[in-house]
């Protein structure tokens, strides 16, 4: 996927005038923070659950190549194979391989953020292999030729409407009158359709929420049973795990699962967990008869040690973008890239450089609801924070903001200096304003008078009425 | 150190923003710090808490300007602070400049540990539970993002609020959800951030509230430029004034006196 992260402005000036984005995201900002919320309230000991979370990936980081080693071998025991891809080439290759080994021409997909990472898509097709989304969102995405914009929910900048205009142009072979009143109408359009597709698909790929270091397995969570249909019923099924998914016990991934569901879209539980352990056994009555994984890095090593690692306790629930209040104003294509929001201002940067995704980590009030619903704890304004930094040191940074920056500091360093200076400024300011109180437009200031007034100071600072009054007592 | 027990010593940290544009607002702090038993004092060295710099990412001139506070407000019983920002700033921020630094890390945690934000030191420091003010209309109280988030700043303004005898809290359908203000971000980002103000003003505008209030000039400039800027005849407050009785004689921000 080409990142448009540098063109973070244009993009959300874009999205800004797009009157149907405003629609799904006005509707999606209150809806999904108050099912967090109540899911949360009905889970008294949800807090503690979150400091559970964050010292279970904490230990897992801190020991990931013990866990990585161990559910190697026990996926390996179970008959699985593992392909270990340190670049997103190497895994690209990895699937494009066990797909032509077994002459695969079309192959079914299940939702999952690091396949967009790998393009996994586009490669596939390149060498004449059909991906099928089978994932609602992601499906309709396909159709519109549209990258995802959340994490969890693709399609999040949809409304219903797009939804029927899309299906009613591809679906041509459907009765012309047929009636969308509903999400279960759409639902079951594509689900009948996507019925055969299941059925003739060589490979399935899916994701995986968690891999489980104890007992080799993999786990995805759906609410749409698309998961399970795209993992079980072709010769071949592929997980695509980044090396952050392992945890290492069945009850550290039970706990996980306590979480994840809460934080994302406020359910108890997804409505399928599905834990995959190996391919089909002799006994068994359905299954892949072959199971892979392919673990990737692609950069996620590099973060281990320094001040980024925490980001790697993400578990992916969208809960910092669902209640980001920049991210429900410009929406997730304006972060261009594959991850939005906060954990995306974090990590894109890392993944495809801050040169080219500087914008992001500094597109933030630094307001806070992002660290305080994620549900393993990641400090993520800290970490914005430190990328800044990093621009800083590297001077990436425009010229201007520099150079204000450094005159500002000089200055402030200076307290006879600045008493001074602002003087003269809260003066300036209050006798030029006038009987206005205010100004509409200011030279230097035209971000701010753009959409607001300036209101004008009271007239003298503090310090020089304080300093007088003290005079006054004396 | 000179304390007594019934009578801290308490160093005022003005902020920046109250310097310059809101003066009165230190004013009403010293006044409410006295009405709550404390001596105040403003040492001279102060300019601002440095967060322009530490959030740009300049942590040297942040550590450099850190270094200076630590050193003016050392040998006060409390630091008190008019903004929830600035507070968090020295509170949570500061000491992490020097953690690879044990001596000034110890000093920055000492400053850190005594310093308050203004409304919450008066509640939940000195145990104020009303105040002597009125002020007849109807408000409503937005919650500034670092206050709320990082110093629990939720009940204490409204506690004090309700002893204003002839005031009225109507509370917004959000009230909590950042006003797009965010230091640099309201000049980085102007068009994400007017739409977020925009979002922020018409909640204000739903509740029927006369007046505005919050902790923070920051965010008060911002809500109150953008009301400014869509003709609303909300007024827009430092909650200080109302708490200080101050409203009577000193007109709303961006207003003149007629």
């Amino acid at each position: 996927m080409l990142a448009t992260s540098a063109d973070f402005k244009d993009n959300s000036t874009r999205a800004l005038q797009d009157k149907g984005l405003h629609k799904a995201l006005q509707a999606a900002r209150v809806a999904l923070p108050a099912k967090r919320a109540a899911a949360v309230a009905n889970l008294p000991e949800f807090e503690q659950l979150r400091d559970i979370g964050r010292d279970i990936k904490n230990h897992t980081l801190a020991h990931l190549d013990f866990y990585l080693e161990t559910w190697e071998r026990n996926v390996l025991n179970a008959g699985g194979h593992v392909h270990w891809a340190s670049t997103a080439d190497d895994a690209r290759a990895a699937v494009l391989a066990i797909c032509q080994r077994v002459g695969a021409r079309t192959v079914t997909k299940g939702k999952s953020m690091v396949s967009e990472e790998l393009a996994i898509n586009e490669h596939l097709e390149k060498h004449g292999i059909t991906p099928i989304e089978t994932d609602l969102g992601e499906y309709i995405l396909q159709i519109r030729n549209e990258p995802p914009s959340h994490i969890i929910g693709p399609a999040f900048h949809l409304n219903r409407e797009d939804w029927e205009e899309s299906f009613r142009k591809v679906h041509t072979q459907l009765p012309a009158d047929r009636v969308f009143a509903e999400r279960r109408d759409i639902m079951s359009e594509a689900r009948t359709l996507l019925r055969e597709k299941f059925l003739a698909a060589d490979v399935g790929i899916t994701g995986a929420n968690f891999l489980i270091a104890e007992t080799g397995s993999s786990v995805i969570v759906t609410n749409e049973g698309n998961g399970d249909l795209t993992q079980t019923l072709p010769r071949v099924h592929i997980v695509l795990a980044s090396i952050e998914k392992v945890v290492p016990t069945l009850e550290d991934a039970t706990n996980m699962l306590r979480l994840l569901a809460r934080s994302a879209t406020g359910q108890d539980m997804s409505v399928y967990t599905t834990f995959s352990t190996g391919g089909r056994r002799p006994n068994d009555l359905d299954g892949p008869e072959e199971y892979h994984v392919v673990v990737v890095d692609n950069g996620r090593s590099a973060m281990i040690g320094t001040e980024f690692q925490d980001m790697l306790r993400c578990i992916r629930c969208a809960a910092c973008m669902n209640h980001c209040p920049v991210y429900t104003t410009v929406g997730g294509h304006s972060y261009g890239w594959v991850y939005p929001g906060p954990m995306g201002s974090v990590l894109t940067p890392m993944l495809i450089g801050v040169d080219k995704a500087g914008n992001l980590p500094n597109a933030s009030t630094f307001c806070g609801k992002c660290e305080s619903v994620c549900p393993v704890k990641i400090p993520l304004p800290k970490m914005m924070r430190h990328w800044r930094e990093r621009e800083f040191e590297r001077h990436l940074q425009p010229m201007a903001v520099r150079t204000n920056l450094a005159l500002w500091a000089w200055v402030a360093q200076r307290p006879a200096l600045y008493r001074l200076a602002t003087r003269i400024a809260a003066k300036a300011l209050k006798l030029l304003a006038g009987k206005n109180g205010k100004f509409t437009t200011l030279p230097l200031a035209s971000g701010w008078t753009a959409g607001r007034d300036l209101p004008a100071p009271e007239g003298d600072t503090f310090f020089a009425r304080y300093a007088a009054q003290q005079r006054n007592q004396a | 150190m000179t304390q007594t027990a019934s009578r801290p010593r308490v160093a005022l940290f003005v902020t920046c923003l109250v310097d310059l544009h809101r003066p009165s607002v230190g004013f009403a702090a010293i006044q409410l710090l006295e009405a709550a038993g404390c001596q105040v004092e403003v040492p001279r060295a102060q300019t601002c808490c440095g967060q322009p710099a530490y959030n740009s990412g300049d942590r040297a001139t942040a550590t450099a300007m850190a270094r200076a506070i630590i050193d003016a407000f050392a040998g006060y019983d409390y630091v008190v602070v008019p903004s929830g920002s600035c507070g968090g700033m020295l509170s949570s921020h500061m000491p992490h400049l020097f953690d690879d630094d044990p001596n000034t890390r110890a000093r920055a945690q000492a400053l850190a540990d005594k310093t308050h934000e203004l409304v919450s030191f008066l509640t939940d420091i000195r145990g104020m539970t009303e105040v002597a003010a009125s002020f007849d209309g109807t408000v409503t109280y937005h919650d500034s993002c670092a206050g709320l988030r990082e110093l629990g700043i939720k009940t204490q303004p409204r506690e004090l609020l309700a002893s204003v005898s002839g005031l009225t809290l109507v509370e917004m359908t959000d009230p909590e959800i950042c006003c797009g203000f965010g230091g640099t971000f309201c000049v980085k980002y102007p068009d994400i951030s007017t739409r977020m103000v925009s979002d922020k003003t018409a909640d204000i505008a739903a509740t029927g509230a006369g007046t505005l209030l919050a902790g923070d000039m920051g965010c008060l400039l911002n809500m109150a430029g953008r009301l400014s800027r869509e003709g609303s005849p909300v007024q827009v407050r430092h909650v200080a004034e109302v708490l200080a009785n101050m409203t009577n004689d000193l007109p709303a921000i961006g207003q003149v006196r007629p």
